[in-house]
């Protein structure tokens, strides 16, 4: 049976390169502006690119927290992507008073001052785990496209499945039972994102 | 680590890629979705394209362009050329564009680029230069005189020190704009990279304008892509090496097959440049 995938839409940017991906795997997502279906599918999809706080505000008003924590807490696979991955953190250093989702403990960070801002380019993935379904028939040399100001800090080392050297190493790819984060963008990653996508529909 | 960026720029005209040489004359080199599915199995980075019509009409036909595009590249990609205002800016974005690079609108009217970085972010707004060296046989004073005053005239208006003017509608108008202050007022208003054009160089396969590219690059906190110049191998590891840019933009040295992507890659990475392969 195909999975049933639903992309959120809460008005942070632009949805449609990620659907545009998934239809190129053979994947027809939905794009979902109200919560009311969202536990009648299988994969969830949390996009976003703009300010933490105008997303948290965004996501509460269009009633989408208590779904998505719904259907994170019924086992179902759920994707982060970019600041999509940083919502599911408890606060970040860009919206300070702001209380993210809170799914995976710890924080979000800024860059240090000395590098250049945002991390924007294509950078490579370090696998902190063997064996996973995400990086499925992905070689050793993994190279994503970033486009970012801020990174994930988890409280738990363990939920870092993948890291990436800008000045520091920052968590790139997290996953939490059945709630993995990107920090870059799979849609804009060539076949490499492409893979990543297919994996997490196909696998996990 | 980060890896410096190569990207390939095609300029489009009613559809189709068309390259400008010194902004004048043109020739056809093919249909822009075949030139950007060619250039993602080459590994490029990124593409840019650059609308040189602006009529009514034929943005239309851009709009549809970069719906196709959007639909079959899985890459980022930038368009630029005629953005006017917000509203043009949205339906870029909206129709699958990455980002959007704004000229001759963010000089006329900086707030654009404040507004713009506002309503869609940063990261998808590029301030592009158009950058002159500055004739030193003209005196400063006479220069500035013939500018009508904008916010941007004030913000970085030519001084005795300058060595790049900005200019305007395609390499058309001077400005009185100094390249430096006007890169780093961009910066404050939210820009989140420049792309860098030297009006000396572009065309002339002579290389990059390795000073200028230096200059600006090492003003900012944002990513500069450097552009114009390049026609060697060498010329992408002067302007990363050099110029310290951040990314390398390149036409013709790609449409006429004269390198491929992966063969100037594989050159840098053979002399010490981290690239994506």
């Amino acid at each position: 049976m195909k999975a049933k995938v639903a992309i959120i839409d809460y008005g942070m940017g632009n949805l449609y390169s990620v659907r545009n991906s998934f239809k190129s795997l053979g994947i027809d997502a939905d794009i979902i502006e109200g919560p009311a279906k969202i536990l009648s599918y299988d994969k969830l999809i949390l996009p976003g690119v703009g300010a933490f706080g105008d997303a948290m505000k965004e996501l509460r008003e269009r009633g989408f927290i208590a779904p998505i924590r719904d259907f994170i807490a019924a086992g179902r696979p759920f994707l982060g992507i970019c600041l999509g991955m940083q919502l599911l953190l408890e606060k970040s250093d860009e919206s300070r008073g702001v209380k993210g989702l809170g799914i995976i403990q710890g924080k979000v960070r800024k860059f240090s001052s000395k590098l250049k801002c945002p991390h924007m380019g294509w950078n490579g993935i370090e696998k902190l785990k063997t064996g996973l379904k995400i990086f499925k028939d992905l070689g050793p040399d993994i190279y994503t496209y970033f486009c970012h100001s801020y990174y994930v800090q988890p409280r738990l080392r363990s939920v870092v499945i993948g890291r990436t050297d800008y000045g520091i190493k920052f968590a790139s790819i997290i996953k939490d039972g059945n709630v993995y984060g990107m920090q870059f963008h799979p849609e804009k990653s060539q076949e490499t994102g492409l893979k990543l996508l297919r994996n997490f529909i196909r696998f996990c | 680590m980060l890896t410096k960026r190569i990207i390939p720029c095609l300029d489009v005209k009613d559809g189709r890629v068309v390259k400008g040489v010194r902004f004048l004359s043109l020739k056809d080199a093919g249909d822009a979705v075949e030139i950007a599915r060619v250039y993602e199995k080459q590994r490029a980075d990124e593409l840019v394209f650059l609308d040189i019509t602006a009529s009514f009409e034929a943005r239309k036909t851009l709009i549809e362009l970069v719906r196709k595009v959007a639909s079959n590249i899985f890459m980022p990609f930038t368009v630029g050329g005629g953005i006017r205002g917000i509203d043009d800016i949205r339906a870029l974005l909206n129709a699958g564009a990455d980002k959007v690079s704004i000229n001759t609108a963010a000089v006329n009217n900086p707030r654009l680029i404040s507004e713009a970085a506002r309503r869609f972010g940063s990261q998808c707004i590029v301030v592009a230069i158009d950058a002159k060296s500055i004739d030193r046989r003209q005196k400063t004073e006479d220069r500035k005189q013939k500018k009508t005053k904008t916010l941007s005239s004030d913000l970085c208006p030519l001084t005795s020190e300058s060595r790049w003017e900005v200019y305007t509608h395609g390499g058309r108008t001077a400005t009185g704009l100094d390249v430096i202050k006007w890169a780093k007022s961009a910066q404050k208003l939210g820009a989140g990279e420049i792309l860098l054009t030297s009006m000396d160089f572009d065309g002339t396969k002579d290389g990059y304008d390795i000073a200028l590219t230096h200059a600006v690059s090492s003003s900012l906190e944002i990513p500069v892509i450097a552009s114009g110049g390049a026609g060697e191998k060498k010329h992408f590891l002067d302007v990363f090496q050099r110029g310290k840019a951040d990314a390398a933009l390149a036409a013709s040295i790609f449409h006429y097959g004269e390198y491929t992507i992966q063969e100037i890659k594989q050159y840098l990475r053979s002399k010490g440049v981290n690239v994506r392969i």
